[in-house]
Order: C-alpha cells, then structure tokens, then sequence
C-alpha cells in the first residue's frame, strides 16, 4: 500500500508541473462546451433562396413575404429567368430554388390550382431536405389561409386535423439542453483515454517504465497509481463541465438525483481509463498511442447516438452502439439531468457499465507485463 | 574458504524467433566483485542482462540470482538487485529529492531511512544546491552519478549497470567509478557493461560476449596474457574481430 502512495505522490506532482496538461483540464471543457453546442445545432436557419418569380402578382408577392418572413430562409435573390437563379444555386450561393409560374395567380383564382417549381441543391443533404420540407410547409399554410379567405367559397372546406404537441423534459426543445450533457460525456471521454494512454506510453520513450519494471512494485499497484490520478482528473473535468459552463452558460441544472449520477460516472471513467490502459499496452510510442486513442474515440463518438439517433442506424452500427460505453452513459446523462430518473430506470445501464470497466480493464492488466 | 555466488547462469539462452541474441552462456559471479560484462554492439549482452534482471524470460537454461530463479522468482529477485540502463532513467520532471525518495519509497525504505539515506547520498554527491532543482536541468553526468546512487539506495545485493558512462568525460567516468567503488567496498556485487577498455581494467573479472556467445572470462591480467596483449583495447579486437554480427 505505501508504494502506492509514492505512486500518487509522483504522479500527480507531475501532473500539476505541467502546464499544457492543466491547460487542458481547464481550458478544453470550458472552450468545447462553448463551442460544439452551437456548432452542433441541428436546427436549420439561414437557408439561401433564390426566388424567379414570373407572375409578379400581389399573391405571388404575399407568398414570398411569407416564405422570407419565416425566419428559416435568406432571400439570396429575386429575378425573373431561372438561369440567373440557376447559376447562383451552381456557385453555391444558394440552397434552393423557389419558380413562381406565370399566370400563378390567374390560375389559382379560376382554375382553383396553381403550380410551384421547387428545385434542391442537394449536395449539403440536410440544408436540402429540411429546407424543402419548411418550404412546403409554408407553401402548405398559405394555401390553408387562401382557401380561408374564401378564395373560393364553391369548394367546401375540407376538415382540417390541428395536432398540439406537448415536449415533455425539454418543453421548448432547447437544443443545448439535449446536446450538452453528450458533449460532456464526449468530452471527459478524451480527456480520460488520452491523458492516460499517452502518459502510460511516455514513461515506455523515455524508459523509466523499465526502471520501474526492475522494482518490485505490484503490478496493480503501478496501475492504481497511474488510473486515480486521471480518475480525479476526469470528475473534475465533468464538474467543471457541468456545474460550470452547463449551469451557467445554458441554465442547465439537472433535475433528477446528483449523487446517482456521480455514481454513473465513477464507474463510466474506471471503464474509460481502462480503455486508455489497454492502448498503452499496444502502443510502444506516443504517436502510436495517439493515433489508436483518436480512431477508437472517433468510433465511440459517432456511433453513441449523441450526433445521430442509434434507432435509425443500420443494424451493424446497432451492434457497435451497444458495444460502446459512450451510448450508455450518454443515456443515463440525457436521463437523469432532463428526465431526472431514478435508479430503477437505469439499473440496466449500471450492469452494462460495470461489465465494460470488468472488461476493458482486465484485458489492459493481462495485456501489461512486467517480464517479456 | 568456498566463496559466496550471487549470480549463477547455466547454458542461459534467449531467442527472438530464429534469432539466439544470448547462445548457451554459463559463468558465475561471487558477492562483492565488480564483473564487466563485455561485448560489441548487438552482441547480446542487454538481452543477458534483463533476463538476470527479471525483465524478460530466458528461452532456454538456468540462472539463479541472490538465490532466486529467473522464471519463477523474478519478483524476488527485483527486491534484491538495482539496475541502472543506458537510457537514463530518472524522472526528468521531478525533482533530485524526489527521485530518492520516490525510487526509496518504493523499494520499501521506511520514511527515517529515506531522509538520512537521501541527506548522505546529497552530501556524497555535493548536490546539496541542486536538491529541489529539475532532474532533467542536471548535466549528464549528475545524472548518472546520481541515478547510480539511486539505484543502490536499497542497499541491493547486486547493482546491474548497463553501460552507465556513456557519453559523459573521462573525469566524470573517474568519479563515476569512485562511486562503483564504495558501493563494492561496502558489498554489493557490481555486474556492469561497457565499451570503454579502460573500465574493463578496473573490473576484478571480465567476461567477453560474441555474437551471443560468451567468448572469454578471467580476470583483466590473465587475459591480456592469454591473448599475448598489452592492453584490453587488444584482447577485444582479437575476441571480436570473428563477430558476424554488426552494430545496432
């Protein structure tokens, strides 16, 4: 025991005497929660439009004053020749094209129908589909009001289904709500297999690891000395993440139990830095360690359900998503501190988190040898 | 009167696939000598020394050391052996201080020991203005002088040093091998390897590693007059002049 405490001793006086260390224990989680919630809104705005309007009619000026007033499109420009529109959409300056018709208004007022033509430039897919479903929406709407406005009164109204949606846990889907507890989790993630893989790794360059494989120390006594150091590392990381930036910069104060979720988190960071263990013991140099870290984290990051839903995703992806302890603890966040569940609610998540630790850190301990 | 054996190796042999870095080497060391260990580049002798070290499995024959087996014991051994390696291996980020207590500490030196074993070897050393300074802003040769004393501050019955000068001067190397004196005077077996021939002179016997087999083994004065040669510099040109193994 007392060697282990020389260990700590050592360790963590290393640790504090270098600064870029602390600098990324300090700066990293303040500047990525920051940062990555507003770069990782889903939420579409600005769409670029470009509108060729043919009719030029009060009705088809009404329905570009709704289209703009919307708030999700940009008016990129207005003309009336669809190639002009069309070369602003090729040099990517626009994302759709809106075509009025000629006639647009005559038509819908004496033949009760009226064309649009929508065009898509699909080569970013999202601004693409989500832009054209707003836009079709609007287009929707304005038809509803027309049709209101007795625009033609011979047609009978048809009955019309009004859906009211209630958003529980988050009411007025904030999107840094659901997105800054994953990006935390993303977050303590790296920080754990790096500083761990890569601090294991330079005691094997610089070959102090032999000096200490030559000392009777215990096996797992020179591991616990490596695993708390970065343990206590990791809940300051969250702490800072979540008492800090989550509460002060997005008002984010979780709403189910504390002490529970620091449980979660222990046990999610043995798990962790046991993956970090295990790539040191593959790795004999840091640039090794560090590209084996930057591919497993990259894997665990896209595939945990925190960019994408796990539901949609094929179901090899499945597999992997489930193999991956982000996807848990990524859940059991957006749980308890939206949803503010219970123990029962994520027992299961427990289990699976302490086989992961069980797992990732009994390989790492049978992979590292004192004697080749 | 029968004298005491510290390290004992039978036939002790280390493959690396089809590779024999170590081939069949047999010797013995007694307590309180000073052993060089020598040999040219890639002739085996790091790959002997970690195996009596615990640090790697022989492939092949016996070797005991303080009385403890290579195979099974090798935990045993590490309690009673230093071990100093050509890379330097302290901690650069640490302290002089903390490097001795540490690498005390955890040899098991209770926390009285650890503060006059660290006074004394500061004092020895006359380190005593660079205690709290960096390790890694001490020049070379302080290092070495001082990660050697580290390395027996466990009172080890047997220090293995692996080529412990290099690179520093020859007055550094003088003081170093005052060092290797005391502690041998004070009954530690010393197992070093080197390339200088020089320091072979100083050792009590000296064994010559070639192409993993080991060649020669007396003392410096009866080899010179084995080999009809002046100086070590000769004995090692005409041991190793046959090696087919190049430098690495």
């Amino acid at each position: 025991m007392r060697s282990l405490l020389f260990l700590l001793r050592k360790e963590f006086k290393q640790i504090f005497r270098n600064k870029s260390i602390l600098a990324m224990i300090i700066g990293m989680p303040i500047i990525q929660l920051l940062i990555m919630p507003l770069a990782a809104d889903f939420e579409i705005k600005n769409i670029k439009i470009s509108i060729v309007d043919h009719d030029r009619s009060v009705y088809s000026k009404n329905l570009i004053d709704k289209v703009i007033a919307s708030g999700y499109f940009q008016l990129n420009d207005y003309s009336t020749s669809f190639e002009q529109s069309f070369q602003q959409f090729e040099a990517n300056n626009s994302d759709l094209v809106l075509e009025i018709p000629q006639h647009f208004e005559r038509d819908l007022v004496k033949l009760q129908e009226g064309s649009l033509l929508l065009a898509v430039n699909a080569i970013n897919g999202t601004n693409a589909s989500v832009g054209s479903a707003y836009l079709s929406n609007i287009i929707g709407q304005y038809n509803q009001e027309l049709r209101k406005q007795g625009l033609s009164a011979s047609i009978a109204m048809p009955a019309t289904i009004e859906v009211a949606t209630l958003n529980w846990f988050n009411p007025y889907l904030n999107y840094p709500f659901f997105m800054v507890p994953g990006i935390l989790v993303s977050l303590v993630t790296m920080v754990g297999i790096y500083m761990c893989a890569l601090n294991i790794v330079k005691e094997k360059e610089v070959g102090t690891i032999e000096q200490i494989n030559v000392t009777p120390i215990k096996k797992h006594h020179f591991i616990l000395g490596k695993l708390i150091p970065f343990w206590v590392i990791g809940v300051f990381v969250f702490s800072l993440g979540l008492l800090g930036v989550a509460r002060v910069a997005y008002g984010i104060i979780p709403v189910g139990s504390m002490p529970l979720l620091y449980s979660y988190l222990a046990i999610f960071l043995i798990a962790i830095l046991g993956i970090g263990l295990l790539i040191s013991t593959y790795s004999q140099t840091q640039q090794q360690a560090m590209s084996l870290a930057f591919f497993v984290i990259m894997v665990f990051i896209l595939l945990s359900g925190l960019f994408t839903p796990i539901d949609s995703m094929p179901e090899w992806a499945k597999v992997i998503a489930n193999l991956n302890p982000l996807t848990y603890f990524i859940e059991v966040m957006r749980m308890i501190v939206l949803k503010g569940s219970g123990f029962a609610q994520i027992k299961s998540h427990f289990l699976a988190m302490i086989a992961f630790a069980i797992f990732f850190n009994g390989w790492a301990i049978i992979n590292y040898k004192k004697t080749s | 009167m029968e004298k005491e054996i510290v390290i004992s190796a039978h036939k002790l042999t280390k493959k690396f696939g089809d590779f024999i870095a170590t081939n069949e080497i047999t010797f013995k060391v007694y307590a309180g000598e000073i052993f060089g260990f020598l040999g040219a580049n890639g002739a085996g002798k790091t790959t002997a020394m970690k195996m009596l070290c615990g640090l790697s499995i022989p492939s092949a024959g016996e070797a005991t050391i303080a009385g403890f087996d290579v195979y099974r014991e090798t935990e045993k051994i590490k309690q009673n052996i230093g071990y100093m390696s050509q890379k330097f291996s302290l901690y650069e980020d640490l302290t002089v201080v903390e490097n001795i207590r540490f690498f005390g500490g955890i040899y098991g030196l209770s926390n009285k020991e650890l503060k006059s074993k660290s006074e004394a070897l500061i004092k020895t050393l006359g380190l005593e203005k660079e205690v709290d300074k960096l390790v890694g802003s001490l020049p070379l040769g302080w290092k070495q002088k001082l990660a050697f004393s580290v390395a027996i501050l466990h009172e080890p019955k047997i220090v293995f040093l692996d080529e412990p000068t290099g690179g520093v001067d020859p007055v550094t190397r003088r003081q170093f091998w005052d060092l290797i004196y005391d502690a041998s005077d004070r009954g530690i077996t010393i197992f070093v390897t080197t390339h200088y021939m020089d320091e072979a002179e100083y050792c009590d016997r000296v064994s010559m590693m070639v192409d993993g087999y080991m060649k020669a083994l007396d003392s410096p004065e009866n080899l010179k007059k084995t080999h009809g040669a002046a100086t070590m510099d000769e004995v090692f040109f005409d041991l190793a002049r046959g090696a087919q193994r190049q430098g690495d």
